[in-house]
């Protein structure tokens, strides 16, 4: 039995826990050529620094801005898209629509950024199109500022609303029939059906889904930021894991890049345990 | 079923039509990538919107195809998939045994794997971990530290629980050991699972891009993806084709090339997709009971 947990225990161990411990880093003032044990502690100098930095500020603001934009667009249209599933009644017309917009979620990052800039760069689909057809100027969809966080929230709409479908769709495939054949007997219609039968039965989903959610607010979507960024954008769509990035990697300033991860990660952990609470409040089960 | 009054049935045809526009703002795109990939020069310069090729050509694939760093980068991201894959399933499959058996420490253990869902170190000290073990600019580097996801990890110890213990407790008396138990009682059984879990695994490691640039500065180690990239969103296709366009007599136009490199890479996904989707509605199901 050792020898069958050993491999999983020494990956945990090693790529796991390990790391943890390397978040002591953010309290050093770590360079490659002293070491670890070498280099100096300077307690929380670096964190005084994430709060005296303007762009740091702007970096967590856009973060938080765009996992909103997620959750108050892309979330929603999910359920909406399954309870519209759920209502289609040929089943192979269903399955069929089920295939094409579940579809995307397997697409890499690279291919669905790269589709994006194949429509809308400046001699690209969309362009042509309003310049040709309705003859007016084309507009710089990749490197105007403004528009990098709704082009990013409509990619992760297309990408991932299909999927999103598949647990509502696996709870509303639970909702007994009998409960809709009584309702019918007492004369509800569709939509009342759906507002007092399938909803309530989405509840839990939902609530357990959102917790998942607001816990990795933090985490707006690493490759495909880090793909949709370029030198004129930065300012709206630099976010906390490619400021990471950016600085520790490119610029190895790695107490620093520790410091703002490890920043993230603790609030992350806070925001799942608190949003977690919050769910046991409503008497519902909670991630554990 | 129920007769349906008049609302409710022209209800039901807004919601056929309007999840019919869904599904083609879904297709569209590849429609539209597909149809430029086999046109000719002239058909893409001067038609605004090709919805199927004209004329069919094939230059664009000759030429990506004829590509050494193209075929290198294609032959990487396979052997990851492949041998990534195997790691995935060996660690995981083991450890999710291991932990559906009564061992000291299995809920300190499973706590801490529940852990790491919830709190990672970070970008950095990862990096850090994957120097200091010598995976630096090594293909392993794509590998051993994505070993296990700690969520399909924990599905995987809810699937083992459901195989009957009596199964185990027969082995026992004729005399198998753990090992054997695994090897010879519950892998066989676990094979539409294990089939699964791989093909999730194996999507995940063809499509991964960013740790690619993290720890690979070879660009002959480079992987699909990191080409992908250079060729359509860094707009330079010959470039990160490896310069062989010199021995090219007439290139063919960046568009249709960087539309072909776009279906060449995604053609695996699609060839899977149909036996991927056999399996998720059921690794979701089995995800969602809560143990």
């Amino acid at each position: 039995m050792l020898l069958l947990i050993l491999p999983g225990i020494l990956y945990f161990l090693i790529y796991r826990y390990i790391p943890m411990a390397g978040i002591l880093l953010a309290f050093k003032d770590y360079s490659p050529f002293r070491g670890f044990a070498d280099s100096p502690w300077v307690g929380l100098k670096y964190f005084k620094l994430i709060f005296e930095d303007a762009e740091v500020i702007q970096v967590i603001w856009n973060t938080l801005q765009i996992s909103m934009l997620q959750i108050f667009f892309a979330f929603p249209i999910s359920i909406v898209l399954a309870l519209m599933l759920n209502e289609i009644r040929n089943q192979v017309y269903k399955k069929f629509l089920q295939s094409i917009v579940y579809l995307p979620h397997f697409l890499s990052w690279v291919v669905v950024v790269g589709i994006t800039v194949i429509f809308l760069r400046s001699e690209g689909l969309i362009n042509n199109v309003l310049v040709n057809f309705l003859e007016i100027n084309p507009i710089p969809f990749l490197t105007d500022p403004a528009l990098f966080k709704p082009i990013v929230i409509i990619q992760v709409i297309w990408k991932e609303s299909g999927w999103g479908t598949i647990l509502f769709l696996a709870a509303l495939s639970g909702i007994s029939p009998h409960l809709y054949e009584a309702a019918v007997i007492d004369g509800a219609s569709r939509l009342r059906q759906m507002w007092h039968i399938t909803l309530p039965a989405l509840k839990s989903t939902i609530v357990i889904l959102l917790i998942l959610r607001l816990g990795n607010v933090m985490d707006s979507g690493f490759e495909q930021i880090f793909l949709m960024l370029n030198p004129f954008n930065m300012e709206t769509g630099n976010v906390l894991d490619t400021y990471v990035y950016f600085k520790g990697i490119q610029q190895a300033n790695f107490s620093f890049a520790t410091a703002v991860g490890l920043f993230k990660g603790i609030i992350g952990l806070i925001l799942v345990v608190l949003a977690n609470r919050l769910a046991k409040k409503f008497g519902e089960d909670g991630l554990y | 079923m129920f007769k349906a009054t008049g609302g409710e049935r022209v209800m039901e045809i807004f919601n056929n039509i309007f999840l019919l526009l869904i599904a083609v703002t879904m297709l569209f795109p590849f429609l539209y990538i597909f149809s430029v990939s086999f046109s000719s020069v002239s058909d893409v310069l001067n038609s605004d919107f090709l919805l199927w090729p004209k004329e069919w050509v094939t230059d664009a694939y000759t030429y990506i195809l004829g590509s050494d760093q193209f075929i290198r980068s294609l032959w990487v991201t396979v052997y990851i998939t492949v041998v990534g894959t195997f790691v995935n399933l060996v660690f995981t499959s083991t450890m999710a045994y291991s932990l559906t058996r009564n061992i000291i420490g299995q809920r300190l253990i499973l706590f801490l794997v529940l852990f790491t869902v919830l709190f990672s170190a970070g970008m950095i000290p990862t990096y850090i971990i994957v120097k200091e073990t010598g995976l630096l600019n090594s293909l392993w580097a794509l590998i051993i530290p994505v070993a296990i996801s700690p969520f399909n990890l924990i599905i995987m110890t809810q699937f083992f629980k459901g195989i009957p213990e009596e199964l185990t407790e027969a082995a026992i008396i004729d005399g198998a050991n753990d090992i054997q138990i695994f090897s010879k009682v519950i892998l066989p059984l676990s094979k539409p699972a294990l089939a699964a879990f791989g093909l999730f695994y194996a999507v995940g490691h063809w499509n991964s891009y960013f740790s690619g640039v993290l720890y690979l500065n070879d660009p002959s180690k480079w992987p699909i993806q990191v080409i992908l990239r250079q060729i359509v969103i860094v707009n330079e296709p010959n470039a990160a084709l490896g310069g062989h366009a010199a021995m090219v007599e007439a290139l063919p136009p960046p568009e249709t090339v960087q539309m072909a490199a776009i279906l060449l890479a995604t053609l695996p996904i699609l060839i899977v997709y149909p036996f991927l989707q056999k399996h998720f509605a059921k690794g979701v199901m089995l995800g969602s009971v809560k143990g």
